[in-house]
Order: structure tokens, then C-alpha cells, then sequence
């Protein structure tokens, strides 16, 4: 390679490349615990000092699962060889397991909604972009800087109508509800950045097309979506992780029936006091996926973070 | 196969496209894309922050629908205005904002600047980086209060073992004078990648030529970083500064786990104070009014700065 007067020297490089992986392991340390938490008994979780070596156990997952109540002193004495695993470990700790937990039920929840309101989310926001970068609309640039304010209140103070709005439909704590709203949170997003995808795709492709006879419809779907694919399955992706991990309104607008998961997962607690592996168990698996497909697509995920907020 | 196609034909006829499509015309497919979308944009977005505007004129209260609503003119805002707790509130966050754009800029900054530096696997740890903020902050906020107890949270025995301080002998959320910075440290851990990566953006978008240029001038290194970089990344951090602005002056999730506002009202940040009045003193109309002015404070706050980043962009 030639000589160039901006290529980094190799000391340079290294001192950069300890400098940032030294911040990437401290930032890391608080994720690893909440999986290692997860796997310790619940003294191990609280001993000092902190433990970093630790017998695992599943302890934490089986009370996540399930819901439990201290033993009556009779049981404690019975014999404990018939029972399946996980009963025999709750009872080690003087506890009996009396049903399931509402874990599943509000991951369920979780997913339903995060996928749904996707799903609209990106149908809608992909032919709505389609249009506002391909046709003449009147008010084009206002309606998209409209689009795109939405996304600057707080969700609190949109919260007040909206409860009242949806307390007078019937949607309060209902699935629809929540990914009719999820939805409209997240179509300001990704109009704006599909819209953006669409623009680099050149027009000449399409016009080709409809020279050759293809309807509009045709060329959108057999053009444009092919070639904005990866864009619009970046654009899904953000739309699915927001959805997953919005808070403000699940928490103003569920509680029972379509609860999802970040609301819930602070409310559990053990038998005696707040059990923090349980807690670190059910933030594992929340928090689990979306780490695995950050690392699995980043480079889509990176260009989009950066895209949607240098474009305009 | 369709470029194929599409070549042959476009050395046929390379003009006049419009009238010869067939199918629904352009503008019936237009419509048809749009109006959906508008339409759940104006029921979800726009029809509450009509009411909104209405509901802050008037008395209502959400746990009494029995009693008549009465127009009171301005008087909510007139409240507001005048109350001293909003104006703790406001400090709060603005306490808030400062710090953690301050913070946030400096390490995201310095961060992006060293990663451009092109060290081998670099995407892998700015990967690794920006991990916490594609989590949930609610509960990643909820863990760290695990993270921040006395003599058993793993912050404090790291702060104490480098300090040689005793791990149980603060609490960073418990105590007035640290609770603040609990949740700046917090917030910055999240989201400092965010920074972090629009700088990178901005650090990559600089062609070397411009550099080759200022070596050939003889300019060291400091002065190519001072004349160079810095004004040619600027616009981009200032566009970071704004976003972190809008979403921590939204912010909510992370700090209500974290502290939920306390010790006493230290941490009450403006949304948590109007999630309060809304939603468990019940004062409907009073929130109402609280909402409007927030928003015309963000409005205003940031339409300033986008007008400030426009002269620095034209520069």
C-alpha cells in the first residue's frame, strides 16, 4: 500500500483500539450481570462482596415461571422424591409452587403487539412513502416535517386524550388499542425513512418498467420494493424494537389483559421481597433478543440510526 | 431480467410515459397510498392534541365525569405559571439536559474519533457500544437500581473499591445530592452511542483530500483538528445535541424505574410531574394546560436551534 498522510499510524491505532474496547467491556458489565444474576440463588445475588464465581442455578427462571406461597409447616417435613424438579427446588427454600405466573402472558402480549403494530406500521408507511417520493403531492415537505413533529411530544401529554379516547371505544387495555397506537408512533418514523430509502432508488427503473407495460402497481411492488428491501426491513426492525420497548403508554393504558412485558417486569416479586434473580431472569429473556439482532444486523441497523437522523 | 427488458423498450420510446400507463391513474393511486395514513395520523395524533387545547381550558377531571365541565378561561395557566414546584420540576430538568449532553457529546465524541481511527474490528466493539440503547429503559432503569444499592450493588462496590470508600456508605439514589447524577449516569451510558455514531458519520463524510491538502500546507495535526475537523463535524453534533434534547426532554421510562422522581421531588422531571397530575391527582384540565406548555416549549425551543444549525450548515 502507498503511503498515505492520513492513514492512522499502527501505535495510533492501537491506543485507539484499547481506549474504546476498555469502554465497550465497562458498558457491557451491567448487561452481563443481569445475565449472570439471573443464574445465581437468590443469597448469591445479594452477597457482599458482589460474587462473581457462583454455583448457576435455575432458581430464578423457576420463579419467574411461577407463582409460589411460603410451605404450612406440615408439608415441610413430607417427603420430596415424587415431586418433579422444579417443586423440589422451590421447596429447598420453604416455598410451594400454587400456579404459573403471568411471565408468559405478558411476553405474549409483547410480541403480538410489537409484530402488529409492525406489520401496519410498515405496510402503510412503505405505500405512503411510495407516494410522497414518486408523486406530486401538494404540500409535500410540510406534510413530512408534520409527520415527523408528531414524534416530539411527550408521550404523557398525548396520554391524556388518548385514555380518554380510547376509555370512550373500548380500547383501554385491549391489543387492538395498543397496536392501533403503536402503530401511529411509529408510521411518523417509518414514513420518513422509507421515504428516504425510495428517493435513492433511481426513477429511471420505474419508468422502464411502465414503458414495458407494467401497471403502477406492478412496478411499485416489482421495482421499487425489491430494491428498498433491506431499507424497509431496517426501518421494521426499529419499529419493532420501539414497540417492544415503549413503556409511557403500556404502563397509562394496560394493566391486566393486554399488559406487556416492560411494565411488568418490575412489579415481580418474591415470596419474601423483591427476588432479583426472578427480576434478572425475565429481563434476560426480554432483552436477550433484541441484543442477539443488534449484533446479527448491525450494519443495516448503524446506517439507519445514522440515516434517519443526519437526513433532511 | 427486467433491465434487459426495460432497455430494449426504452430505446423504443423514451418519451411520454404518463399517458400510456395502465391501470389506476396516478393520482387515484396517490390518494389511495396517503389517506391512510393520514387518517390514523390525524385520529391517534392530531384529534387528542385538539383536545388537549380544549381540556386546558376547562375543569374537567377524569375520576369525576358526573360534574358539568366548566370553561375557565386561562386560569390553569395562569396556576401553572405561578406555582413554585413546576419551577423545581423545570430545574430538575434542566439539571438534567445539561449534563447529559454535555457528558454525552464529550465521550461520544471522543469515542467516534478514536473508532475512526479504522483499528482492526472496530465494527464489532462499536457494536458492543451501542448495545444498551436498543434496550428496553425501562427494564434496563429497574435493574440498575440493583445495580446502585448500598453494600451489595455492583456500582458501589466498584466505586468503593476504586475509591477505597466504603460501598454502604452511600446510596446514589437515596440521598438528595446524588440522586441526580444517578440518573445522568445512567441516561449517558445509554446514550452515548447514539452520539457516538452520528459523529462517526460525520467524521467519515470529511474526504481526505482536505487533509492531504492541509498537510501539504504544513498545518500540524492540532490545527488540521481545530480548522478541519471539529467545523466540518459540527453540524453533525449539533443535530445530536437536538434529538438527545427533544428525547430527554420527553424522558420518562428510564428515570421513573430509577428513582421515580424522588428522594422528595429531586428527580421529578417535567414528565414525570405531569404523569402525576394526570394520572393520579386526576386534575385533567390542569395536566391539559401543563401539556400545552410543554409542547410550545419544545416547539420553540427547538425550531431556535434548528435555525441555528441551518447557519452553521451554510457557513
Amino acid at each position: 500500500m502507498s503511503f498515505s498522510v492520513t492513514e492512522p499510524s499502527k501505535r495510533q491505532k492501537w491506543i485507539a483500539g484499547m481506549l474504546v474496547i476498555g469502554y465497550a467491556l465497562i458498558t457491557l458489565l451491567p448487561l452481563v450481570w443481569i445475565i449472570a444474576t439471573g443464574f445465581k440463588s437468590s443469597p448469591d445475588s445479594i452477597a457482599y462482596p458482589p460474587k462473581v464465581v457462583f454455583e448457576p442455578t435455575v432458581e430464578g427462571y423457576v420463579n419467574l415461571f411461577t407463582n409460589q406461597t411460603r410451605l404450612s409447616s406440615e408439608a415441610i417435613t413430607e417427603p420430596r422424591e415424587q415431586l418433579p424438579w422444579y417443586e423440589q427446588l422451590v421447596r429447598e427454600r420453604g416455598n410451594t409452587i400454587v400456579g404459573p405466573s403471568r411471565f408468559p402472558e405478558r411476553f405474549f402480549n409483547s410480541v403480538i403487539i410489537g409484530f402488529g403494530s409492525t406489520f401496519f406500521a410498515i405496510v402503510l408507511g412503505t405505500t405512503a412513502a411510495y407516494a410522497f417520493s414518486r408523486f406530486r403531492v401538494p404540500l409535500k415537505d410540510d406534510l413530512l416535517f408534520f409527520i415527523l413533529s408528531t414524534r416530539m411530544m411527550p408521550p404523557i401529554a398525548v396520554a391524556i386524550p388518548i385514555f380518554l379516547m380510547f376509555r370512550q371505544l373500548g380500547l383501554n387495555d385491549t391489543h387492538a388499542g395498543m397496536i392501533l397506537l403503536y402503530t401511529a408512533v411509529n408510521l411518523s418514523l417509518a414514513v420518513w425513512l422509507i421515504n428516504g430509502f425510495i428517493d435513492e432508488i433511481p426513477v429511471e427503473y420505474e419508468e422502464a418498467a411502465l414503458i414495458d407495460g407494467y401497471t403502477r402497481f406492478q412496478a411499485f411492488y416489482k421495482v421499487v420494493l425489491p430494491q428498498a428491501a433491506t431499507g424497509i426491513a431496517s426501518t421494521a426492525i426499529f419499529c419493532l424494537i420501539f414497540a417492544w420497548n415503549e413503556y409511557a403508554f403500556a404502563v397509562l393504558l394496560t394493566s391486566g389483559t393486554a399488559q406487556t412485558a416492560p411494565p411488568f417486569i418490575p412489579t415481580i416479586i418474591g415470596v419474601a421481597g423483591q427476588d432479583w434473580p426472578a427480576v434478572a431472569a425475565g429481563a434476560t429473556l426480554f432483552l436477550l433478543p433484541v441484543m442477539v439482532f443488534t449484533i446479527l444486523l448491525r450494519k443495516h441497523l448503524l446506517r439507519g440510526i445514522t440515516f434517519g437522523a443526519v437526513r433532511k | 431480467m427486467s433491465a434487459k427488458h426495460n432497455h430494449q423498450s426504452a430505446e423504443e420510446k423514451p418519451t411520454g410515459i404518463a399517458h400510456q400507463v395502465k391501470g389506476l391513474s396516478d393520482r387515484t393511486i396517490a390518494w389511495l397510498f396517503i389517506s391512510p395514513t393520514i387518517a390514523i395520523l390525524l385520529a391517534i395524533n392530531i384529534f387528542p392534541l385538539i383536545w388537549t387545547v380544549y381540556l386546558s381550558f376547562t375543569n374537567y377531571r377524569v375520576n369525576r365525569p358526573n360534574k358539568d365541565v366548566e370553561f375557565i378561561g386561562l386560569r390553569n395557566y395562569e396556576r401553572i405559571l405561578s406555582d413554585t414546584d413546576i419551577w423545581g420540576t423545570m430545574q430538575a430538568t434542566a439539571h438534567f439536559l445539561f449534563w447529559t449532553i454535555v457528558l454525552q457529546v464529550l465521550i461520544g465524541f471522543a469515542l467516534a474519533y478514536l473508532i475512526n481511527k479504522k483499528f482492526k474490528g472496530n465494527d464489532l466493539w462499536t457494536t458492543i457500544i451501542v448495545l444498551p440503547m436498543m434496550l428496553s429503559p425501562a427494564v434496563v432503569g429497574n435493574f440498575w437500581t440493583f445495580l446502585y444499592q448500598p453494600q451489595i450493588g455492583l456500582f458501589n462496590y466498584v466505586v468503593g473499591f476504586l475509591s477505597g470508600t466504603d460501598p454502604s456508605s452511600f446510596s446514589m439514589i437515596g440521598e438528595v445530592s446524588l440522586a441526580p447524577w444517578s440518573i445522568i449516569i445512567v441516561d449517558t451510558w445509554m446514550w452515548t452511542p447514539f452520539v457516538m455514531l452520528i459523529c462517526l458519520a460525520g467524521l467519515r463524510s470529511i474526504p481526505d483530500s482536505i487533509y492531504e491538502a492541509a498537510e501539504c500546507d504544513r498545518a500540524s495535526k492540532w490545527r488540521q483538528f481545530w480548522t478541519i475537523t471539529i467545523p466540518m463535524v459540527l453540524p453533525f453534533l449539533m443535530l445530536a445535541v437536538l434529538f438527545r434534547g427533544i428525547e430527554n426532554f420527553k424522558m420518562f421510562d428510564l428515570v421513573v424505574q430509577l428513582t421515580g422522581g424522588g428522594p422528595g421531588s429531586i428527580t421529578e422531571l417535567t414528565s414525570i410531574n405531569l404523569k402525576r397530575e394526570a394520572f393520579e391527582k386526576w386534575r385533567t384540565g390542569y395536566a391539559s394546560a401543563y401539556a400545552v406548555i410543554l409542547f410550545v416549549t419544545v416547539f420553540g425551543l427547538a425550531s431556535i436551534y434548528v435555525k441555528a444549525l441551518n447557519k452553521v450548515k451554510d457557513r
